[in-house]
């Protein structure tokens, strides 16, 4: 295989495993936070307001990780620089 | 597959590229600019209101009392710029619905440029609060050995600010353009909808966001002069107890 086609194979893999493994943790966190802010709002409902904003605030702040993730995946499968790099270092 | 309206250019004139980035910001601009001008033209203090002045009014107070909700004492002065930078935001999310339409907060750079607003924001709010001694004061507390921990999140919020929402609406393109090659009936249209969500949620936790890193910066030293007030110190002393 030549080097272009090397570099295309491992992002695709590599951008697989980058949402894959990188969407478990914020899954997991944002069940947590929502969780926790059902049971604060049922033990308190007249906070619900604050509760609410403050997980939206929180859950957009954890979500920004995953969003990394696939903003790092999306390069990798549509803008990979690298892909590029290997045509010129081929051609020339 | 493009992931950013940047490299959409709809017209070229003499090396001048007008992207498709930069004619839809116009366009979500003019809607603001004509539709808050066209309102506020016809504003009545009177019993009869119109019904678009009674939409203006709702939002002006939401968005006043959410500034409120996150703890700056004074709205009005924050209300231009975190008004501004949420109606932009949700319009240009919102308006996805209309065919043909690519919201410009799926590039980059229009992000990047929002993000460095803020960045910018937050010295000029507090250096008109509190004076240009005590922001520069607010990089070395609570010890000068916190200076490029301080200096390193100012940067990292900015970045963070951005690529969130660009991440957010990019997806949200990227995602139902798959689909449509995918399951091109009945699943965009879904992902669409939780498209229009997410955008308008973006649009919020950007203006709040902004708002949060604006107070941090010019609150401190509010609370620490209530910490040194007499009245503020019965209340230390009933802790005490």
């Amino acid at each position: 295989m030549d080097p272009a086609t090397w570099i295309a194979a491992i992002s695709i893999l590599t951008a697989g495993l980058t949402i894959a493994i990188g969407s478990i943790g914020p899954a997991y966190a944002e069940g947590r936070a929502a969780s926790q802010a059902l049971q604060a709002i049922a033990q308190q409902p007249d906070a619900s307001d604050t509760i609410t904003r403050t997980l939206f605030v929180s859950l957009a702040m954890i979500e920004s990780t995953a969003i990394y993730c696939f903003v790092v995946s999306m390069i990798l499968i549509f803008a990979n620089p690298f892909t590029d790099l290997a045509t010129q270092a081929a051609g020339g | 597959m493009e992931i950013s309206p940047d490299a959409w250019i709809l017209y070229e004139w003499r090396g001048w590229q007008l992207t498709a980035t930069v004619a839809f910001t116009w366009a979500v601009m003019a809607i603001l600019i004509l539709a808050s001008w066209t309102v506020t033209a016809r504003i009545s203090e009177g019993e009869t209101v119109s019904r678009w002045q009674v939409l203006l009014e709702v939002i002006v107070t939401q968005i006043r009392d959410q500034i409120d909700a996150v703890g700056a004492e004074d709205p009005g002065h924050y209300l231009p710029f975190i008004g501004t930078l949420f109606l932009f935001i949700a319009t240009a999310n919102l308006l996805t619905i209309v065919p043909g339409y690519q919201p410009p907060t799926g590039s980059l750079s229009t992000t990047a440029a929002l993000a460095i607003c803020v960045l910018i924001a937050v010295p000029v709010f507090s250096v008109a609060k509190r004076g240009f001694g005590a922001y520069l004061k607010t990089y070395v507390r609570p010890t000068p050995l916190m200076l490029p921990f301080n200096i390193i999140s100012e940067a990292s919020r900015t970045l963070a600010l951005a690529i969130r929402l660009y991440g957010n609406v990019m997806s949200g393109t990227v995602i139902v353009g798959i689909l449509l090659s995918v399951a091109p009936f009945f699943f965009p249209v879904l992902l669409q909808l939780l498209g229009l969500l997410t955008g308008l949620i973006q649009a919020y936790i950007f203006a709040i966001l902004a708002m949060v890193y604006i107070a941090s910066a010019s609150r401190s030293r509010a609370e620490r002069e209530e910490k040194a007030a007499p009245d503020a110190t019965e209340e230390n002393e009933d802790k005490g107890e």
